[in-house]
């Protein structure tokens, strides 16, 4: 007898890409969510437009652990292309739902499995007309069939469907409800349903939103005022500018005339969006950028004029398997050290890792300021399992009494107040000089250039009139050490050891660490690093503990590289769990590296699958 | 050198334009290009146009890549900002800074290496973007700042300073601009400041990209017999399609007495802008229509084919739309907005916060 583990499961739906399953999975989602349940979903997608396996795996978590977990406790399975596969990805004891129109093959079948068949394809035959319409109703049904296994509200799905389609598009409603009741009764007449991995209304989503982090960080630069966004197609940054485009179509649009209050503008290769931001920056508009590692590759010449003209821009890096093609449409944090040093010389960049789309939105909004205060650009890093996954974050708040912080900018009247204007003087001993906006008075009027050049913004090829200007670039840059967000950090009393992790790992680290201390009581204080360069409590925290674990999702090391190069913390204080196969981080490989490297595996983080 | 500036001495009889600006108030520093070269006669002649159209000189950017075409920028209108950015590059960057400021004159200068071949994908797509921009090409077939190398657009056959014939078909600017949709293609020759300066004055007035091809020789490395960038070659093969003459539109004559002004007896053809300024055409060759895309191309071919360089304001289109008109952005610049009329406030937010629930 199996005992109910009520809002604590992990499912996956496994399709091929093109049938429509992304409205299905979304609305799945969308439905618990509703229920007032902690929920994420994952879409495990191919590069490639239609025919290949695509899967969706979504987990519940009453208590909010809703890192991606490897273990699936019920499996859609509608691609037999991929049913051995998802078959064998079962936990023992599991359920397979699949499309019983064909024969199960014998030998696909596991002892520990329950195999759920429900006739989708024959039911949907049966009920709808035209090929298209057939397949896209078989997987609005198999909605219906979970629903009735898992428990979920009727009610919540019948009002998703009609805020969707609207009385305007009755029949679709209506043939998309016919479909869900199809699975739905199938499976309330066949099996004893819910099943014990079932869902109970919450209240824990009230103060919520479900979003994903390119809309988020879209969101955040039309609130910080962005004017010029450019760009050039990529996976998976690609939605980043096409939501800003569409909030922009909302508004900014002026009164009367229709016309935009942005620019965007859709460039022939990432180089040229990178200089279409650093003119418009130049020039005194918010710009930006948002593309993927790949893209940060072919930036980097520009990115290098910027940081040694002083150009303010915002360059957001959804991170994605590399190097070179990589896997377009896997999630990692590869680029970690080519945006702290992007470009040939001497440079080093701010640069800011949020955690979930929450902090999307908060940290566009930093990046422009952080870009203008210190002339300089700002990378966002955030990745394919932020960017492009729907996540459940708290409702988005903004102060009305927010003003960009444009830095040290000298109008006409600034002007007027002193002798000379020289670009690149550090006047406030700060490392930051003035600059001005183009076309605003003759007085303010320099040379912008990424060859050499003295303080007094001069051509120059002189040993010391270069390093003046290049030293003083250092000191300011070092300086938004205070600046940037501080690390989020939470101790445990009498811990000796510290997990340090960034982006996108927070969830899987933060459950490993409660599931540590509850099961084998280990303490754990933790460091989640939100920019560089560090702030001074990084050092710190690393200082104060014994051995500190870097968990980071790239095979280098790259977040404990840079704590090593860019804090005086010892080496032998760092030791990594890294994981980098493309799949967003589980609380599994978590406990099992951390225990490994302390010495306390029972099993290896080798030992643990996907 | 580049930082050594010109003295800023003024003779009183120095003529005014109607800021009361002279001459030597739209110069730069110190030209450090090799005496003779054709670049520093572009300079003068952008120098000229821009003080006949009295752009207030802070108004103005300069943008520019790398090279020796691209430093020229340094050397006129010191009190208008100048940006010399990367190789290949420049059009990205006047892009982003029109989109920024749409009111600002762009004045991009680059050369054939930085145009034709690192810069190509650049030109074109800024071509097609057709921003408010005077992109000028100081086309002198060959690399300087790295000692004589052939430049994309090096004619076949045409020698290097040690002999070597180039055998690599040219791209030639102009042809390429026809092709891609440019809306104002013209060139010129550096060594023919009369004719320049009108076409620099209608490009910088021309509401798109105005691409202007200058055959600029480089006196170092390839000036020499042999060579098809020289200008020896250039003054014997030089042949002027078409006059064009940028008319202001206060000094706008109006076409009845255009006959009995100063044009002469010749045919003319004036083709109106949007901004009410005209560009005059007076046609030396018959039938020329600098407004009929396809016939100038099929000229230009041909007058090459017959081994010459065909000169002038070659094609403009009256119709064009600029990077602002397709985008339909506001008529205030974007960076100078409000950041009131930027941010929808927290009300907005409350209200959008809806869509994700």
């Amino acid at each position: 007898m199996k005992t109910d583990r009520v809002n604590d499961f992990a499912l996956k739906i496994g399709t091929v890409n093109g049938t429509g399953s992304a409205s299905a999975n979304g609305l799945i989602m969308q439905s618990i969510f509703r229920m007032g349940v902690p929920v994420s979903g994952k879409n495990v997608f191919p590069s490639n437009i239609q025919g290949l396996p695509t899967w969706y795996e979504i987990r519940v978590n009453g208590s909010g652990h809703v890192a991606r977990t490897p273990d699936f406790d019920l499996i859609v399975a509608m691609n037999p292309e991929t049913y051995a596969r998802d078959i064998e990805e079962l936990v023992p004891g599991g359920w397979l739902l699949y499309d019983s129109s064909w024969p199960m093959a014998d030998t696909l079948r596991r002892e520990e499995v329950t195999f759920l068949g429900v006739p989708l394809a024959e039911m949907c035959v049966k009920t709808f007309d035209g090929g298209r319409t057939r397949i896209l109703m078989k997987n609005i049904a198999y909605t219906g069939a979970l629903a009735a296994l898992l428990d979920i509200d009727m009610d919540v799905i019948r009002g998703l469907l009609e805020e969707t389609f609207g009385e305007k598009k009755r029949h679709l409603l209506d043939a998309n409800f016919e479909a869900i009741r199809l699975g739905y009764d199938y499976a309330t007449d066949n099996f004893e349903c819910p099943l014990p991995i079932r869902l109970e209304g919450m209240d824990a989503t009230r103060d919520s939103i479900l979003i994903d982090g390119n809309t988020a960080a879209a969101l955040g630069c039309v609130y910080a005022g962005a004017t010029v966004a450019a760009w050039y197609p990529i996976t998976p940054s690609t939605s980043l500018v096409d939501a800003f485009t569409a909030y922009c179509r909302r508004l900014r649009v002026e009164d009367g005339t229709g016309r935009s209050r942005a620019a965007i503008l859709q460039a022939e290769d990432e180089l040229a969006a990178a200089g279409i931001a650093i003119g418009a920056g130049w020039a005194g508009a918010r710009a930006f950028t948002a593309t993927s590692g790949a893209g940060i590759s072919l930036m980097t010449e520009f990115i290098g004029l910027a940081y040694y003209a002083e150009v303010p821009c915002v360059f957001f890096d959804i991170e994605r398997v590399g190097p070179s093609t990589g896997m377009p449409t896997r999630t990692q944090q590869g680029d970690i050290l080519l945006c702290a040093y992007a470009s040939h010389g001497d440079t080093k960049h701010i640069c800011l890792y949020p955690k979930d789309p929450a902090e999307c939105f908060e940290f566009s909004v930093h990046a422009f300021d952080l870009a203008e205060r210190f002339q300089t650009p700002v990378f966002v890093l955030s990745d394919l399992d932020i960017g492009m996954n729907d996540w459940v974050v708290p409702r988005f708040e903004w102060d009305d009494g927010y003003r960009p912080d444009r830095g040290k900018v000298l109008d006409a009247e600034g002007l007027a107040e002193i002798e000379t204007f020289y670009r690149y003087l550090d006047v406030d001993g700060d490392g930051i000089p003035y600059r001005t906006i183009p076309g605003e008075d003759p007085k303010g009027a320099y040379f912008t250039r990424g060859s050499g050049h003295t303080k007094y913004g001069k051509y120059t090829e002189d040993p010391d009139e270069y390093q003046e200007v290049i030293d003083r670039i250092a000191v300011k840059i070092d300086n938004a050490a205070e600046a940037v967000p501080a690390p989020e950090i939470r101790s445990r009393p009498d811990a000796r050891y510290g997990l340090i992790t960034l982006g996108a790992c927070d969830g899987a680290v933060r459950e490993a660490i409660e599931r540590m201390e509850a099961e084998d009581g280990l303490r754990l204080d933790y460091m989640r690093i939100r920019a560089f360069p560090f702030a001074p409590e990084v050092a710190r925290f690393i200082e104060a503990h014994d051995l500190n674990i870097v968990i980071e999702q790239n095979r280098d090391a790259q977040l404990k590289s840079l704590l090593t190069l860019e804090t005086a913390a010892s080496k032998e204080r760092l030791a990594s769990v890294l994981r980098y196969g493309g799949l967003p981080l589980s609380a599994r490989h978590v406990i099992a590296g951390v225990k490994d490297r302390l010495g306390l595996a029972a099993e290896t983080a080798e030992g643990v699958g996907a | 050198m580049t930082y050594i500036a010109k003295p800023r001495v003024f003779h009183p009889s120095l003529e005014k334009n109607e800021l009361g600006l002279t001459r030597r108030d739209y110069e730069g520093v110190m030209s450090t290009l090799c005496a003779g070269c054709g670049h520093d006669s572009v300079t003068a002649a952008l120098i000229e146009a821009a003080w006949e159209l009295a752009i207030p000189t802070h108004r103005a950017a300069k943008m520019s890549g790398i090279g020796c075409s691209s430093k020229t920028t340094a050397y006129f209108m010191s009190e208008s900002h100048g940006f010399n950015s990367v190789h290949g590059r420049m059009p990205s960057v006047a892009s982003g800074a029109n989109a920024a400021n749409r009111d600002l004159v762009y004045i991009g200068v680059s050369g054939d290496g930085d145009s034709l071949s690192i810069g190509l994908g650049q030109l074109c797509h800024a071509v097609r973007r057709n921003l408010n921009l005077l992109y000028i090409i100081e086309n002198n077939g060959v690399y300087g700042l790295t000692k004589g190398q052939f430049s994309a657009s090096a004619d076949m056959g045409s020698k290097s300073k040690r002999g070597v014939p180039n055998e690599q078909p040219p791209i030639d600017p102009a042809l390429l601009g026809l092709s891609i949709g440019a809306t104002f293609v013209a060139r010129g020759f550096s060594g023919d400041k009369d004719q320049l300066v009108p076409i620099i004055k209608a490009g910088i007035r021309h509401p798109g990209l105005a691409l202007v091809d200058v055959i600029s020789p480089c006196v170092t490395f390839n000036d020499h017999v042999g060579s098809t960038k020289s200008y020896a070659y250039t003054r014997e093969h030089f042949r002027e399609a078409v006059e064009a003459a940028f008319v202001a539109p206060k000094d706008f004559v109006p076409p009845a007495d255009e006959i009995t002004a100063d044009i002469g007896s010749a045919e003319v053809r004036d083709v109106r802008m949007h901004d009410g300024s005209v560009i005059r055409f007076r046609q030396v060759e018959g039938d020329y229509d600098a407004t009929d895309r396809d016939a100038v191309y099929g000229y230009l071919r041909e007058r090459q084919n017959a081994g010459e360089v065909p000169t002038g304001l070659l094609y403009v289109d009256p119709e064009s739309r600029d990077l602002h008109d397709v985008l339909g952005t506001v008529d205030r610049p974007l960076w100078d907005l409000p950041f009131e009329e930027l941010c929808p406030g927290s009300e907005a937010l409350d209200a959008l916060m809806e869509n994700y629930r």
